[in-house]
């Protein structure tokens, strides 16, 4: 046996990243209480870095590493980049929030950075352990995010109901994944998935394994049944971490059910297929319909949250590469809406006050009619409809489903759509056709307005335009898994 | 075998012991035969983690924490006859899922006996810092994570702390403590 040193090129984002918070973890001692803006101008740049080192490497290859660990990919780099970029909008959203509330800490920032490793890392997995992991790294941090507000009843509650879960579901994950190396062997995606083809493992201990996997890829993803976590970390987190939750981590879920799914369990589609089916029946039913019944905006957002991840599935279970890509391009769409979303929600809030109910959103098109009409445009594109980023997911993922024959899966879904419209349109008409409680116009730092800006009209530019980016998602679906 | 009936006795002395402390030390007897077994079974790696990971670390923790509580015994005994007959069941359940596992077709692989040359504590070194660097590395990060967050979490300074720094004390001003008042003088009665 000999030993291959690692190639660590590849690896450079993550490493950078690595040091990077590192070095802030200690530089943060030294930083004056007054002068934390310096952290956060940090904590950007480090993003910025490593950034920059993914657009270094990116090559349209597949190079595997540490010993068929680290895979590095388009899908990756392309996931990568998205993540790097969503959570550089995270820490731009809430630095107003959080300098009100006393969380403009510096391990708020190495928290989040952490986070960010961990999805990073569960991006680029190749191997079981390597996965779960990244997966760990990831949950700790979140858990730790979320209980930050310590004097917060109902964040410690959230955090604690994630704990608990999260153990649980990582504990169905391991166990599924043991069943998996028992069945085959290896704890390698591209060996296990090699086996499975060629008919040398147990199928009853490879179906008893998948559920199991199944089971702990949906909690992470928050969706029926194991739903329960995400409206209640919504809404009992800090704004500014509930923002974040609703986006790195998706994209980790999602490179979670590529690899360990369409990657290493490729070979046994029909089994997972119909589990996912009646997930993403359930998520789609539950989400849309309990989100009619809640006054709170973040509890809504969560039980929406709950339904797009219904929508996403679709595009996983189709189980084709175009399928797959349809998912990819949902799930960069449902990033930006939710970024924008909760940006929303932080532009509103104040000093002690959280614009987390429906009717602080009461004609807003009276007090700013620019940030009622990006609103707007939010609100179009999480309920689907046409000239906007959703409209062209939904068409997506609703296509990728029929050409896999699911047909009356389509006409569920998009039912299921049209009861979610219901609530996403509620709002549209709170804004502009009620009258407003108050009507100072909204006040925010000049950075969070255009960045809010940006994203809503992007979501506009997507659903003019959303060839450039569904390209982007097919070219590196189809060349990572063909690769 | 006569580990193993060690082993059991000790397991069994956990739970009925009448006092926390001997329980623990209950348990760190079968901490030390199963690492015996282990031993025998040429797996000294994990014979040696166990000892010092559960017998040193985390036993000597726990013997500090059941003396430092203060556990009313009593208070726990109350409701045992009444919950037997369901942890019992629980217990004999899995006993049978166990031998259905072990005995079942499935599972039961051959072993090869291990070579007398091959050490696999040096084994087990050698694939952590080659092959498995990377989730190694990982896992560390996880540790430095799990250390950030929990002193993020629980670190707060007491607003009712009577601690006053000396320093700040020696600078005082008499101006600080101290008003001068330009009063007119009283007149006499």
């Amino acid at each position: 046996m000999t030993f291959v040193p690692p190639n660590l090129v590849p690896a450079y984002p993550e490493i950078f990243l690595l040091v990077a918070l590192s070095a802030l973890l200690i530089a943060d001692l030294f930083i004056d209480e007054t002068k934390r803006f310096l952290t956060y101008a940090y904590a950007q740049l480090a993003l910025v870095g490593t950034a920059g080192f993914l657009l270094l490497g990116a090559m349209g290859q597949v190079v595997v590493t540490f010993n068929g660990s680290f895979v590095d990919d388009p899908l990756a780099r392309t996931l990568k980049m998205i993540s790097v970029l969503a959570v550089s909008f995270v820490l731009a959203y809430s630095r107003d929030y959080i300098q009100s509330r006393g969380l403009f800490k510096g391990e708020f920032f190495v928290l989040i950075l952490f986070a960010l490793l961990g999805v990073m890392v569960m991006i680029s997995a190749n191997h079981f352990l390597v996965m779960y992991l990244g997966l760990e790294l990831l949950s700790l941090s979140l858990c730790a995010l979320i209980a930050l507000q310590r004097d917060s009843v109902i964040a410690s509650e959230a955090a604690m109901k994630y704990f608990v879960l999260a153990a649980l579901a990582s504990g169905m994950l391991l166990y599924g994944l043991s069943m998996i190396y028992g069945a085959t062997g290896s704890l390698q995606m591209a060996e296990v998935a090699n086996t499975i083809a060629q008919g040398n493992a147990d199928p009853g201990i490879l179906v008893l394994g998948l559920v199991f996997m199944v089971a702990g890829l949906s909690f992470k993803m928050g969706v029926v049944p194991f739903h329960m976590w995400v409206p209640d970390v919504y809404e009992g987190a800090p704004t500014a971490v509930a923002l974040f939750v609703t986006t790195a981590p998706k994209i980790g879920a999602f490179a979670f059910f590529m690899r360990l799914l369409a990657g290493a369990m490729g070979p046994m589609l029909p089994d997972w297929q119909s589990m996912l089916i009646i997930v993403a029946v359930l998520s789609m039913l539950l989400g849309n319909v309990t989100a009619i019944a809640q006054t709170n905006l973040k509890r809504m957002l969560a039980y929406s949250t709950i339904s797009h991840m219904g929508f996403l599935l679709l595009g996983i279970l189709s189980g084709t590469l175009g399928g797959y890509s349809a998912a990819m391009f949902y799930v960069v769409s449902y990033v930006l809406m939710s970024l924008a979303a909760f940006g929303m929600i932080l532009l509103m809030s104040r000093d002690g006050f959280e614009a987390d109910t429906l009717s602080d959103f009461k004609g807003l098109n009276k007090r700013s009619p620019w940030y009622a009409f990006m609103m707007l445009l939010i609100m179009i594109s999480m309920a689907g409809i046409p000239v906007s980023a959703g409209f062209f997911a939904k068409l997506a993922v609703l296509s990728a489903a029929l050409d896999a024959g699911l047909t009356w899966l389509v006409v569920f879904a998009v039912m299921m759509s049209l009861v979610g419209a219901f609530y996403y349109l509620r709002i549209i008409k709170l804004m502009y056709m009620d009258e407003p409680d108050d009507v100072t116009p909204l006040v925010g730092e000049s950075d969070h307005r255009l960045l809010l800006s940006i994203n809503g009209l992007t979501l506009l530019g997507l659903g003019i335009l959303p060839q450039p980016l569904i390209d982007l998602c097919t070219a590196s679906i189809a060349q990572s898994l063909r690769g | 075998m006569t580990f193993s009936a060690i082993l059991t006795g000790a397991a069994g002395g956990v739970v009925t012991a009448r006092n926390p402390v001997h329980a623990a030390l209950f348990l760190v007897l079968a901490f030390f035969t199963a690492s015996g077994l282990w031993l025998m079974l040429d797996a000294e790696f994990l014979a040696i983690a166990l000892v010092l990971v559960y017998v040193g670390a985390v036993m000597v923790l726990f013997l500090f924490v059941v003396m430092m509580l203060n556990i009313d015994t009593e208070r726990l005994r109350i409701g045992f006859w009444k919950h037997l007959p369901l942890g019992g069941g629980v217990a004999l359940l899995m006993v049978i899922e166990m031998w259905l596992v072990v005995s079942g077709r499935q599972f039961s692989s051959m072993v090869e006996p291990t070579p007398e040359s091959v050490s696999n504590t040096k084994q087990l070194g050698r694939l952590l810092y080659t092959d498995y660097v990377l989730s190694f590395e990982l896992a560390a990060v996880i540790l430095l994570v799990a250390i950030v967050a929990a002193i993020a979490l629980t670190l707060r300074r007491r607003k009712d702390s009577k601690h006053i720094d000396p320093a700040e004390q020696v600078k005082v001003k008499a101006s600080d403590r101290l008003r001068i008042v330009a009063m007119p003088v009283e007149k006499e009665l």
